[in-house]
């Protein structure tokens, strides 16, 4: 039996140096079907090949040698683009695990987004939005997908309705009876405590 | 892998990652100034036409515009 169990330990490094790559370390996938389009000209001479979906994305840069000097932010909302390949400096994002700064040649990272103030600095500008929630992916080649729900600039929120908000839910989580209702009025207050540091920090 | 790891306490009472991160837009909305407040509560209205179906048949559709439910 101690043979047996021997025998599959020394078995298992082997699998690990076999062990497939992360999607980050591989090629981009070729945009082209090359044995499609050689059957479709076989069939059809006189028209083009149809375009697939993979055509028309551009494919990921590849991650450069040396860390390059500019983050490239894609800023998405589900309605509108905030910023679309812009290059900055530095971008501070509200993750659930604290405010993280993210600079050139950042750890790939995927992170959840808690409600709080994303910052984007771009030489001396700063440009300040509220999130109210989302993810941010970081790429290996210094490339960060930042998509958010809902995300305001700063100066279009109303100082009186976040404290009007904020002692309503705060209110409301001490009348709570169900699980659903204190967590609605938790979420209630963190939003709105959040706004608050916001507006005035 | 942790199975028993501490979950968000919205997860915890129920409530899906979806419905927490659309209470957060609209508590967000909620406490915009007034230009800005009005176009992003309109921009999420949403009209839908229900029909219920019995015995394979439909019954006459319900016109709705509510704005989205949380």
């Amino acid at each position: 039996m101690l043979r047996r169990a021997s025998m599959l330990l020394a078995r298992r490094p082997i699998l690990a140096a076999r062990a497939r790559p992360f999607s980050t370390d591989l090629p981009a996938a070729p945009s082209a079907d090359a044995t499609f389009t050689e059957a479709w000209t076989k069939v059809i001479p006189n028209m083009d090949p149809p375009k697939t979906p993979l055509s028309f994305m551009q494919p990921r840069p590849p991650t450069p040698s040396s860390i390059p000097s500019k983050l490239t932010v894609n800023f998405v909302l589900p309605y509108a683009s905030e910023l679309a390949t812009k290059e900055v400096d530095m971008v501070i994002v509200p993750a659930t695990t604290g405010q993280m700064g993210v600079l050139p040649g950042h750890v790939a990272t995927i992170a959840e987004l808690k409600p709080g103030v994303l910052s984007v600095h771009e030489g001396s500008e700063v440009t300040k939005y509220f999130v109210s929630s989302g993810f941010v992916f970081i790429h290996a080649n210094s490339f960060a997908d930042i998509i958010a729900v809902e995300a305001v600039p700063l100066d279009r929120l109303d100082v009186n309705l976040v404290q009007k908000g904020l002692a309503e839910f705060t209110s409301k989580l001490s009348s709570a009876t169900t699980d659903l209702e204190k967590a609605e009025a938790q979420i209630g207050i963190d939003v709105h405590s959040a706004l608050n540091s916001a507006l005035t920090g | 892998m942790a199975s028993n790891a501490a979950v968000p306490f919205w997860r915890a009472s129920g409530m899906t990652y979806i419905t927490y991160s659309n209470i957060c837009a609209n508590l967000v909305r909620n406490c915009l100034k007034e230009p800005y407040k009005t176009e992003a509560l309109s921009r999420e209205k949403v009209h839908f036409s229900i029909s219920k179906w019995t015995d394979g048949k439909p019954e006459k559709p319900t016109l709705r515009s509510d704005s989205p439910e949380e």
